[in-house]
């Protein structure tokens, strides 16, 4: 590799400036808008005259909207809970896989590969009817279900690729050293997998807190409306009114979540977390 | 403290394939014992057996008399160290030394006293908070050596340890494997490929080959009396030089001389042992005529055309050509030998090296006197390649 030249310094400099500005600038929009009060949306500036906060804490702002709160709670909740179930049944899954030599290995991680290209959308109606029929309309659970369900396969996917990275010896050393099966995978494998199981962890939780489908079909009151459900509810001050202002407030809530779990995970995904563990 | 007993131990995979055939072997208490081999000879599937990583398909594992054919590999209490070091890369060294002894709840102090006693036996003090990844090999090799030492098991049991190391660092683990084990008198296992490891640091040594154990002894007895031709030109390096002779009661013809065989040699011939035979010779049994030591020493001369000399300083090696050759008897086994001694030699011809002293005159493309001494021949059968010469009394 030769040593960037100035030029090369500018080039990159302002491949990298494109791509930031261009993954940035909506979201600059958004946190604009939800600073801009009802009566000056309709002009037109990128920045507001007069920034306000009123779309968060005012009396029309989302926070004390009446839904806006509930749907906060139930998105964390929901979101978190199939987080964990996904990549803890996914860690299970994926350890079996690489290390078992069982019948039916491809058929599983073909079938799970299945599932992830079925589109959600194709089974939502058969859900419906299922979920009402067995009480988990609008209920926790029946959101929590669908997004492990469709999550688990690319976990499994990401998981058993980490898992292959690691020596078997390392198993072994840890069965011999006095360790049970499970101890073996808890004091040794599963740390080694970590970084495995933070990126797996991120994606089922973005899914989960996007997720729009699921949330709009299977909810019908704030006991387990979502975000994005919930912002589709919302309303202006008064029927003439478009709430823009309260959706935008909305909208940077909660993105917020999920700057913070990449921010604080990313340290986590190191990869070659495994040097040192064998030879070279 | 153990003693380790295989009795008739056979491993079985569902496909049929055999690893290991009926293998009979005791291990004494506080020996080092060596399993060595061609690769895939079975060692280290038998290694793993003895841990416990591995079921045993047939026969029976005993340690001080107690059948442990059924007990998990944890409740062994024998440590292992890896080809591939296999420490806990996410922990520091002291971390990686406690976890054995953790694992059996053993108190804080006790735990801290073993983890500081095998860190100063195998320098590693200054190195305890240290992650495996900031190590060298040879510190890397010590961790996994004092992860094992911390634990005072009943076994070591060692897979090619030394075999990731570059070949000075070598030798130097070689040495201090070897006093660490007469230092702590553990029965140790040790499994390699290279003769000259098995060679330096064993008390008894089990070569195997295809599964099977081919013979079991001191490095000496393997040297002096193999008991057949695999293990004859395993152990000794350079390999003996293995010829296609007759044998004719005790007059024995080959390619280069004739010779009557010293009567200590054929008075242990074994019955019936008549005809072709394959005779083995080292090199350092062949002498320059003119420097042979013992004038009485039982030998007979000859004349070689010398090819190429090597002149090591301490040593020198000649090599020359022979007619006739026993390849053709040999192909098998120079696939499990992997040594070129044996498939250097042609259709017709074969290739024998022998030691001479350094004072020696040889030339390269001479003609040099060359005295063999008869009571150093081994004779084996073409056949079954077993040894046609007994062990003495």
């Amino acid at each position: 590799m030769k040593a960037p030249t100035g030029r090369d310094r500018f080039l990159w400099g302002l491949g990298i400036a494109v791509v930031v500005g261009y993954a940035l600038v909506p979201v600059a929009w958004i946190v604009s808008l939800s600073l801009t009060p009802a009566e000056e949306i309709g002009t037109g500036g990128f920045l507001p005259d007069d920034p306000t906060l009123a779309n968060y804490t005012g009396a029309e702002g989302v926070f004390n909207d009446p839904q806006f709160p509930s749907a906060l709670r139930n998105s964390l909740g929901i979101a978190l809970v199939a987080t964990v179930l996904a990549v803890v049944l996914a860690t299970f899954a994926a350890y079996a896989i690489v290390r078992l030599d069982f019948r039916g290995k491809a058929v599983v991680m073909s079938g799970a590969l299945a599932i992830a290209m079925f589109p959600p959308v194709a089974i939502i109606g058969p859900l419906f009817d299922m979920w009402r029929t067995l009480g988990f309309y609008d209920t926790w659970p029946g959101l929590i279900i669908p997004y492990m369900t469709f999550t688990l396969p690319l976990a499994i996917w990401t998981l058993s690729a980490f898992f292959r990275e690691i020596p078997w010896d390392l198993d072994k050393a840890a069965r011999i050293d006095g360790a049970t099966p499970f101890q073996a995978f808890r004091k040794v494998i599963a740390p080694l997998a970590a970084p495995g199981m933070f990126t797996s962890a991120i994606l089922v939780f973005i899914f989960a807190w996007n997720d729009f489908l699921f949330a709009t079909s299977l909810t019908s009151t704030n006991r387990a409306r979502t975000v994005p459900a919930a912002i589709t509810f919302f309303t202006g001050s008064s029927q003439f009114t478009f709430p823009t202002g309260q959706i935008a407030a909305a909208s940077v809530v909660v993105t917020v979540p999920i700057i913070v779990m990449v921010l604080v995970f990313q340290r986590r995904i190191v990869s070659g977390l495994t040097s040192g563990a064998v030879k070279g | 403290m153990a003693e380790i007993v295989l009795d008739k131990v056979t491993k079985r995979y569902p496909d049929g394939h055999e690893a290991v055939k009926g293998a009979e072997v005791t291990i004494g208490d506080g020996e080092f014992f060596i399993l060595v081999g061609p690769s895939g000879c079975g060692k280290s599937t038998l290694l793993n057996m003895i841990v416990g990583l591995e079921d045993i398909t047939e026969g029976e594992m005993r340690v001080d008399g107690q059948r442990v054919n059924d007990v998990d590999p944890k409740d062994r209490n024998m440590a292992m160290v890896f080809q591939s070091y296999a420490i806990y890369p996410h922990m520091t060294v002291r971390q990686n030394m406690e976890f054995p002894l953790k694992l059996r709840k053993m108190s804080g102090d006790e735990v801290a006293r073993r983890v500081e006693e095998a860190a100063g036996l195998l320098e590693l003090t200054e190195h305890l908070d240290r992650r495996p990844g900031h190590l060298s090999g040879g510190q890397r090799q010590r961790v996994a050596m004092g992860r094992a030492i911390v634990r005072e098991p009943a076994a070591f049991l060692m897979d090619e340890p030394l075999s990731n190391l570059d070949a000075k660092l070598r030798v130097q683990m070689r040495t201090t494997i070897s006093k660490l084990q007469q230092r702590l008198g553990t029965t140790t296992v040790y499994v390699t490929h290279d003769q000259v490891e098995a060679m330096t640091l064993g008390d008894r040594v089990a070569v195997m080959r295809r599964g099977v154990v081919q013979q079991v002894g001191s490095p000496r007895e393997l040297y002096r009396q193999p008991a057949n031709l695999f293990v004859a030109g395993f152990i000794g390096s350079p390999a003996m030089n293995l010829l296609p002779g007759e044998l004719d009661g005790r007059h024995l013809r080959l390619p280069m001389v004739e010779m009557e065989l010293a009567p200590d040699v054929a008075d242990r011939l074994v019955e019936g042992a008549q005809g072709k035979v394959i005779a083995g010779i080292r090199p350092e049994n062949f002498e320059d005529v003119a420097l042979v030591g013992d004038p009485d020493a039982p030998g007979v001369t000859f004349t070689a055309d010398i090819d190429v000399i090597e002149w090591l300083g301490s040593e020198l090696f000649a090599h020359f050509e022979v007619a006739g050759s026993a390849a053709q008897e040999l192909t098998d086994l120079a696939a499990d030998l992997e040594t070129v001694a044996i498939g250097r030699a042609g259709e017709d011809h074969a290739e024998v090296v022998a030691r001479l002293d350094v004072r020696s005159e040889a030339r390269e493309g001479r003609d040099l006197e060359l005295w063999l001494d008869t009571r150093s021949v081994h004779l084996f059968d073409p056949d079954s390649g077993d040894a046609l010469v007994r062990r003495p009394d």
